[in-house]
């Protein structure tokens, strides 16, 4: 009795969690176009989506911005958890390691709002007339991705046994060196989360994107946002339905192969967003 | 997650890939255009994509590779506060006659060199030349060419609304409907509903006017369904709103997909405007802006646009074209008598731009009923509800810790 | 061996003026904006004339708290009951808890309102079962439902981290002093979860109080947040300086309350002894 009751309490929430994404999906087949009214199938809107020239180019743009915000973010982040590890100062430290989480810590419209201020500011002062577009956008994704990095790779620097890199030097190393042939593959796999984390963040984020975005580099949340206000083009069902379909899929593989949830839960006690 | 790395790499060898497909386009001049939401025609269902149309257009005539980049705004005031950013910058805006107004005041367009736009001598007489009417906004089109122009009117759904209670503004009003009203989510157009409700000028400046209006947009807070711009249309068509004021044209857009809905202007009078196309100072390629401009006055476009939109055109060779006629009757039979109303527009006003403080004076109204929200007394008894529980828990453990710590 | 050399002195050196430049010059840009007039002048006007808008941050943190306690209470029982199934099971609903995560937002939102809407689908069959209709879009309920649903996965996720990670032992220890189930619940997993809930906590109330799409959509326009104020001041009606005014007391709220949650987990790590 008590595991029916508790096996309905879960099929129950899960039901009214994805009954809004299935009625998407199930309408995005549907040949009139309705949200309301099932007229028969098709694939016309599929068609149409493939046909959309913004939004494909919108999605190139998204996975452009993600990877290349995700490297940067990874490679400044990693030197400077390296560069922490050995600091000695323990405000310096302290500081450096709470100002990055500003971004992580702070609600996604504030990041997005005083970054828009310093762009509009720095074009005031320039003159730039089209400063904004897909140089901001790569900075501020690199630093929403950057404390991302830093909580995934830090831990993995405090877990490193010191003697090793110091037995590298004493061999005639020098301190780069030990650090890309003894520290580098130690901490290969902290730097994979982080930069997996900076990935999935940049291609998911909205609310920054749309106060420092422009017309000339649009990414696919930004195409959604601007569909759903105006007159939504069914096609964008279609797209959902497709966004939807390709995360279950991604993450039935790595669930089911790998241990991703325990990453992105990691980033869950790393603070909120 | 070696699978995981391996799909990030198939990402990461994807995207420059990509990238160099996009440099290979990038050859060649990109136009900037700023356009209101469903205000041109998209290639959807078989019609022209004008954008596209321009782009070889301008190849064939100029052996030049050109992209269009196109994005859309709801409001007239988002509009210019993208503008007026500095950040971006536009080849081709068009914005509404107060508005233009407004940017020719703080100098923020560019005068146009009509040798570029020959087609210029499509547009009738009345919106352009020395006895133009509707040039209200830019006297002799110095700084603009008009797009399309309309009135705004009510929209209702005959299955929802009585017969009885049309006609007026008093609809917007009206308790019966609570609920089920959309009200423009934009400032000018907003406080106009109320202001022709009233009988105020709608470019009063006095503030006890504008006050007043803001009194009657109060309200009406209660019992309207939210505020909204090119939502509508979806809420209409799907039954999911009864009532709302917006621009004819859009009406039919909406009729196209749901006959149940009808259309009148309010009897108090109403808007009239002119949406035109502007050059921005700022634009970095003002000969093909106006070639834009040029080719949207031509048949084919101007054409395909009007029927997309079915917004009024004050360009002579739409309205000459029987496949633009054709079109209109096929919508529905009086179509051509209500985007072309000559009684409605006898009444009809256009907004005017507003001095500096007069501005701020209707940001800071349109703030005001914004932000005037009433919490009912529900809110309010859950959060003391919570905060006490809250409290109480933390004061339990606390007592209970220190018990223990006296062990 | 206390040699450091230059490489790993200046390692953090690039994230250090990244930081300075995108995360520190931002929020000074905010405090500056927050601080002045049009002209550049100081002036306390911008956060005096916030009192106009005390309704739209009491509304908010309201709704974001209401939404936060729903979401504990159905997400709690729910993820007690997924760390309770088998371990197969528990990998496949991890997923789905995950998938909405990791979909975007705006998706997600503007699912729910086109499900919702008085023309949509629900109320067509509400209309078809001869019931009344439910007016759910525009009003407070639909908004904290939009909240709650939106968010809900963000309170499930951590709880159940830390769950899955409970030692059983301390459960049958319990069980064998004599607990009956309910003791056991509120004495020994309740007590051992917390971290799990606090981040829950703060990743659902963070994302509430400064959210502006899903009262766009779920509020129709006429529940004013503080995200929709804050991005209609920035976006509409172009006034900066007061939009950076309720930006920094946004944040600084938000901190007062992390900070406040941050104090209940300290205080209750030492309820178990």
């Amino acid at each position: 009795m008590k595991k029916f009751l508790s096996s309905g309490y879960i099929f129950l929430i899960f039901a009214i969690l994805y009954a809004p994404i299935l009625v998407l999906i199930v309408f995005s087949f549907n040949e009139g176009g309705s949200l309301s009214e099932f007229t028969g199938f098709s694939f016309t809107w599929y068609k149409e989506l493939f046909n959309d020239e913004q939004a494909l180019t919108a999605l190139k743009n998204s996975l452009i911005l993600a990877v290349l915000s995700s490297c940067i973010a990874t490679v400044i982040g990693t030197f400077a958890a390296l560069g922490l590890h050995h600091m000695k100062r323990k405000w310096a430290k302290g500081a450096i390691t709470s100002i990055t989480n500003i971004p992580m810590m702070n609600p996604d419209i504030v990041t997005g709002v005083s970054m828009m201020l310093l762009f509009v500011a720095v074009a005031s002062i320039i003159k730039a007339n089209n400063f904004m577009g897909f140089g901001t956008m790569l900075v501020a994704h690199t630093t929403f991705n950057l404390p991302y990095v830093l909580l995934s790779v830090t831990p993995r620097f405090n877990a490193l046994d010191k003697s090793l890199s110091e037995a590298a030097m004493d061999l005639g190393c020098t301190p780069a060196r030990a650090f890309f042939s003894v520290e580098l593959p130690e901490i290969v796999p902290g730097i994979v989360s982080g930069l997996m984390l900076g990935f999935t963040m940049s291609l998911d984020d909205f609310v920054i994107s749309h106060f420092v975005s422009s017309p000339n580099f649009q990414t696919l949340p930004l195409y959604v946002y601007n569909q759903t206000v105006h007159n939504v083009k069914f096609s964008m069902y279609a797209l959902c339905a497709i966004i939807v379909a390709t995360i279950l899929a991604i993450l039935l593989i790595v669930n089911f192969a790998g241990s991703m949830g325990e990453r992105r839960s990691r980033k869950v006690k790393g603070g909120a967003r | 997650m070696k699978r995981f790395i391996s799909l990030f790499l198939i990402a990461l060898m994807l995207a420059p890939m990509l990238f160099s497909c996009s440099e290979s386009e990038k050859k060649g001049k990109t136009l900037y255009v700023y356009n209101w939401g469903e205000y041109i025609s998209d290639g959807s269902e078989g019609c022209l994509d004008s954008n596209k149309a321009f782009e070889d257009w301008y190849y064939k005539q100029y052996g030049e590779r050109v992209k269009v980049v196109y994005s859309t705004f709801s409001s007239n005031e988002d509009m210019y506060a993208k503008l007026s950013s500095g950040s971006v910058s536009y080849d081709v805006v068009v914005p509404s006659d107060y508005m233009i107004e407004r940017l020719i005041d703080e100098d923020m367009l560019a005068p146009l060199n009509y040798d570029n736009i020959p087609n210029i001598k499509n547009i009738v007489p009345e919106f352009y030349g020395p006895d133009a009417e509707f040039d209200y906004y830019d006297e002799g089109s110095v700084y603009s060419v008009p797009y399309f122009y309309g009135m705004i009117g009510i929209i209702y759904n005959t299955e929802m609304v009585d017969k009885e209670d049309l006609g007026s503004w008093e609809l917007m009003w009206n308790k019966k409907y609570k609920g089920n009203i959309l009200q423009f989510n934009n400032s000018r157009d907003a406080f106009g509903t109320a202001q022709y409700k009233l009988g105020i000028d709608v470019n009063s400046k006095d503030e006890k006017d504008w006050r007043r209006a803001l009194e009657e947009l109060r309200k009406q807070k209660d019992i309207v369904q939210g505020y909204v711009m090119d939502e509508i249309f979806n809420k209409m068509e799907g039954g999911s709103a009864a009532i709302a004021a917006y621009y004819a044209g859009d009406f039919l857009a909406m009729y196209e997909n749901n006959d149940d809905l009808d259309f009148f202007y309010p009897k108090e009078g109403t808007n009239l405007y002119v949406d035109a196309m502007c050059i921005p100072k700022s634009s970095k390629n003002k000969a093909l802006a106006e070639a834009y401009i040029n080719f949207m006055l031509s048949e084919e476009p101007a054409v395909a646009n009007a029927l997309y939109t079915y917004y009024a055109s004050p360009n002579k060779v739409v309205l000459e074209s029987e496949e633009y006629k054709e079109g209109m009757n096929e919508i529905r039979e009086d179509a051509y008598e209500l985007m072309y109303n000559a009684d409605a527009l006898k009444t009809a006003t256009p907004y005017k731009n507003l001095p500096g403080s007069q501005l701020a004076l209707i940001n800071n109204l349109w703030e005001e009923l914004k932000s005037d929200i009433e919490i009912s007394p529900l809110i309010y008894v859950l959060c003391v509800g919570i905060v006490i529980a809250l409290a109480s828990f933390g004061i339990f453990f606390a007592v209970r810790k220190r018990i223990r710590n006296n062990y | 061996m206390k040699r450091k050399s230059i490489f790993q002195r200046m390692a953090a050196a690039p994230h250090i003026v990244w930081m300075v430049m995108f995360i520190v010059a931002p929020m000074l840009f905010v405090l500056y904006f927050a601080f002045t007039d049009e002209k550049g002048r100081f002036t306390f006007d911008n956060i005096l004339s916030l009192s106009g808008y005390s309704n739209v941050f009491i509304l908010s943190i309201a709704f974001a708290l209401i939404a936060t306690v729903i979401c504990l209470l159905i997400g709690y029982p729910l993820a007690y009951f997924m760390s309770k199934a088998s371990p197969r099971t528990r990998k496949l609903l991890m997923v789905l808890i995950m998938l909405p995560m990791w979909c975007n937002l705006l998706i997600r939102t503007y699912a729910l309102m086109a499900l919702l809407d008085n023309g949509g689908l629900l109320n067509a069959l509400l209309a078809k079962l001869g019931l009344g209709k439910l007016y759910i879009v525009g009003s407070d309920f639909g908004v904290i439902l939009g909240m709650v649903y939106d968010f809900l996965p963000y309170m499930v996720l951590p709880i159940f981290t830390t769950m899955t990670k409970l030692d059983k032992r301390y459960i049958e220890a319990a069980a064998d002093l004599g607990c009956n189930s309910w003791q056991t619940m509120t004495k020994v997993i309740m007590p051992l979860t917390v971290s799990g809930v606090i981040s829950g906590v703060t990743m659902v109330f963070v994302p509430s109080i400064s959210t502006f799409y899903i009262s766009q959509k779920l509020g129709a326009g006429k529940i004013d947040l503080v995200g929709d104020t804050i991005e209609r001041l920035f976006k509409n009606t172009s006034t900066y300086n007061v939009g950076a005014a309720v930006s920094l007391v946004m944040m600084v709220l938000i901190i007062i309350s992390v900070g406040i949650m941050n104090k209940f987990s300290d205080d209750d790590g030492g309820i178990i002894v």
